[in-house]
């Protein structure tokens, strides 16, 4: 594992030169073209902000964090283990398969109002939670499906050749096969739980929620405290999508595309 | 007692009938190969001996029991011509996979793919996934994995069939000799006349449309057969017998239609 990162460190610092840049042509412009605070604050003054309001911001990106990392375990089992009934019994996989592609293409954010409903008007981590989960569960559903169903017919063959039962041929060949797009569906469904605890939120939740603390910041105009929490939900969800891409590249080591 | 027995089959997909009639039986330790155009159903014989296709008609007996039992009982091993390997498995594994599913204890089934990696020559390669190797030495895991378990019957389905021509000779030879080492009874399909020639102890040739034997025709070249082999006046003579089945097969199908 250190060799896998070590190997990466040279090949991030295009990369890492082009943040700073990013970040230096950000406060350089603000500071030439004077542009008011409200619109956009320096980037030195949101780590300055950052830095301050540590232990606050801290406590609300732990728990809007816990609501996404909850709806993304949810979601995506419930996901997983809903695709490989799917592909076990194809007969329920086309009656369902449809509207699991339809439901995909459902804005579920606009569920969030009511779901706060539903949980404890909204005080609770649970009704983020939710949102969280059905935002993930299509996307690896349906990648998890197409996983399931995308083995090669002579990769069945051989295992029938050794009258490997069902149970067999589903661990040894439909899983190892699934792996690269499962994870492909897991991606995808970082960020969704994510934008789905943070956005949840904005309709409503406790005051120490990440969510609440950027809506009520840029209320009453403290946009540089507003900032660093919109900064932090970056660094979560970015971390979430970095965890899934290290378990990706240990589970997947044999695959050529994710060794090289 | 044979170690295959065909009788009467026939195989029908839908309104196609691609096998008819097919009687054959195979010894212990012959190698014979199934030769015949495209379409002429060689590979669907091949499946329906390895019980992986179920006949419409006749009955098919590997080392006297029905072949859904034999391949209960692992009888056969297979090579398939794509190696039909996992990727997500290292070459030494592969060639464990029956192994694995047979329930053998790990330090036996260590030791047994220690052995075939010998046996192919792939010492070296244990540890590489199959995309890292060229598709002659696939094969080989391939041929590994199927003898593995030490099989009584191998079925091989145009196994050199996507390989050019050099590696294709090299590995005739390599299976000749794995096979008198072995000791087992091959059933080989391909579409190569000198291949089949080169290879086999018997012939058997096929026509399409419905699928039928034409002819059988036993090969008396010597054992153990060498690069020689394929220069002496025999071998084409034998060559030429069976280009002349194949062309009587065609020619019968052709007035038929």
């Amino acid at each position: 594992m250190a060799r896998l990162v070590g190997r990466r460190l040279r090949d991030w610092i295009p990369a890492a030169v082009v943040l700073v840049a990013g970040i230096v042509a950000w406060e350089g412009l603000i500071v030439a073209f004077d542009v008011q605070q409200f619109l956009l604050p320096k980037p030195s003054a949101i780590a300055r902000t950052f830095w301050d309001d540590r232990s606050e911001l801290w406590n609300a990106g732990w728990f809007t964090f816990q609501e996404a990392l909850g709806g993304f375990a949810i979601g995506s089992g419930l996901a997983i283990l809903a695709a490989i009934v799917l592909a076990r019994w194809r007969r329920i996989g086309a009656a369902f398969l449809p509207f699991a592609i339809a439901a995909n293409a459902i804005p579920i954010i606009a569920f969030a109002p009511i779901t706060n409903q539903w949980f404890d008007g909204g005080i609770t981590k649970s009704s983020k939670v939710a949102i969280a989960a059905a935002l993930c569960f299509f996307p690896v559903l349906v990648n998890t499906l197409r996983g399931l169903t995308s083995v090669r017919p002579q990769d069945i063959e051989l295992m029938h050749s050794y009258a490997a039962g069902e149970l067999e041929i589903f661990r040894r060949v439909r899983i190892p096969t699934a792996l690269p797009f499962i994870f492909t569906g897991l991606k995808v469904a970082t960020v969704l739980a994510m934008i789905g605890a943070v956005v949840g939120e904005y309709f409503g939740g406790p005051l120490n929620a990440l969510g609440v603390l950027i809506l009520t910041r840029s209320r009453i105009f403290q946009f540089t405290e507003a900032w660093a929490g919109i900064m932090l939900a970056c660094l979560l969800g970015i971390a979430l999508y970095l965890s899934v891409v290290l378990l990706e590249r240990l589970a997947l080591r044999w695959n050529p595309s994710t060794s090289g | 007692m044979s170690v295959v027995e065909l009788k009467g089959i026939g195989k029908q997909f839908d309104r196609t009938v691609a096998l008819e009639g097919i009687d054959l039986e195979i010894e212990q330790g012959e190698f014979v190969s199934l030769i015949g155009p495209s379409g002429c159903g060689k590979s669907t014989l091949l499946r329906v001996i390895g019980d992986l296709i179920e006949p419409t008609a006749g009955t098919v007996t590997v080392n006297g029991k029905a072949a859904r039992q034999a391949r209960i009982d692992r009888d056969y091993g297979i090579v398939f011509q794509d190696a039909v390997l996992y990727d997500w498995r290292t070459v030494a594994k592969n060639i464990a996979l029956p192994l694995e599913i047979a329930r053998l204890p790990r330090r036996e089934r260590n030791a047994r793919v220690q052995e075939m990696l010998d046996l192919v020559e792939l010492g070296g390669f244990a540890d590489h996934h199959p995309w890292q190797l060229s598709g002659g030495m696939q094969q080989r895991v391939s041929i590994a994995r199927a003898l593995s378990f030490d099989p009584a019957l191998l079925l091989m389905d145009e196994p050199f069939g996507a390989l050019d021509e050099m590696t294709r000779e090299r590995l005739n030879m390599e299976l000749l000799q794995i096979w008198e080492r072995a000791g087992s009874t091959i059933v080989f399909v391909t579409h190569s006349i000198a291949e089949a020639v080169f290879l086999s102890t018997r012939v058997v040739v096929m026509s399409p449309r419905p699928g039928r034997i034409s002819d059988v025709i036993a090969v008396d070249l010597p054992q153990p057969r060498t690069a020689a082999t394929r220069e002496e006046p025999p071998f084409f003579e034998l060559v030429t017998r069976v280009r002349e089945a194949l062309h009587l097969g065609h020619d019968r199908v052709e007035q038929a239609t």
